[in-house]
């Protein structure tokens, strides 16, 4: 089966494209980024401000699995319904730099939509440690899956 | 018994993966890394030492100080360490999916 999601990231590079299809018409797939209660279920956290316009600013509050809370926060340079979306994101109390976001919706047919993320990070570094993340939280669990597996056979 | 310098025997002890999601977020010195563990210093650094003999971990000297950090290179070798943050993206796009395909508009 064809990966729905596809991230392009070239080695030199400090931005990465991710995209990806779905089987929703447009309208529904823009909807999903600019109602509030809709961003916090897919998304899995809580929308303290989402403000869908020039100058507007955005704030996500996420709590993780041990009870800490994670806080998200961005401004909007542009909001256009069913096309675009423009916006800064950064992760609250952490050493990375603020990152840029270009989003684009597109139209396939009337019942699929196709949606482009382009991220820029500050420096190569950042964007391979931003990669990393999800690597490192998986590799760990991933063991600790391995190593209870292996201790039930003993 | 020839002894294996490589990422899958790096990865192999608990400890050294918790330094590899340490270092993950940002590049610390050896000192740092060890104040992280109730494990006596000097073997957090023989952990330490082993990573970077398999070249997961890159030294990087900063003043007097050496700093560590993840070297994404050697983290290949195991897998494509971007398949995790691909999947992330598409667990969430999924949940997105499924949530407006069940989406009743308020006015039609």
């Amino acid at each position: 089966m064809e990966l729905k999601t596809k991230i392009h990231a070239e080695d030199a590079k400090q931005e990465l494209v991710i995209t990806r299809e779905f089987d929703l018409p447009l309208e529904l797939l823009f909807k999903a980024y600019e109602e509030p209660e809709i961003v916090e279920q897919w998304m899995g956290t809580k929308v303290i401000k989402l403000e869908n316009k020039k100058h507007g600013s955005w704030q996500f509050i996420t709590t993780d699995p041990k009870g800490n809370e994670h806080g998200f926060n961005g401004t909007i340079h542009e909001f256009v319904p069913n096309q675009k979306i423009t916006r800064t994101f950064e992760m609250e109390n952490t050493p990375f730099p603020v990152q840029l976001e270009f989003l684009t919706f597109e139209k396939l047919t009337a019942n699929t939509s196709k949606l482009t993320m382009h991220i820029v990070y500050k420096s190569v570094a950042d964007r391979n440690q931003m990669l990393q993340m999800p690597f490192a939280q998986g590799l760990n669990m991933a063991h600790n899956r391995l190593e209870s597996i292996v201790s039930k056979l003993k | 018994m020839n002894l294996r310098r490589d990422v899958f025997q790096a990865i192999a002890d608990p400890t050294r993966r918790a330094i590899l999601v340490l270092v993950a977020s940002q590049s610390m010195t050896a000192g740092a890394i060890a104040s992280n563990f109730d494990t006596a210093r000097p073997t957090v650094s023989k952990h330490v030492q082993i990573l970077t003999a398999c070249e997961l971990l890159k030294q990087e000297q900063n003043g007097r100080e050496i700093y560590y950090h993840l070297n994404p290179q050697k983290l290949k070798e195991i897998a494509d360490f971007i398949e995790p943050f691909r999947k992330m993206w598409d667990d969430r796009f999924n949940k997105l999916e499924s949530i407006m395909k069940n989406y009743k508009p308020d006015k039609e």
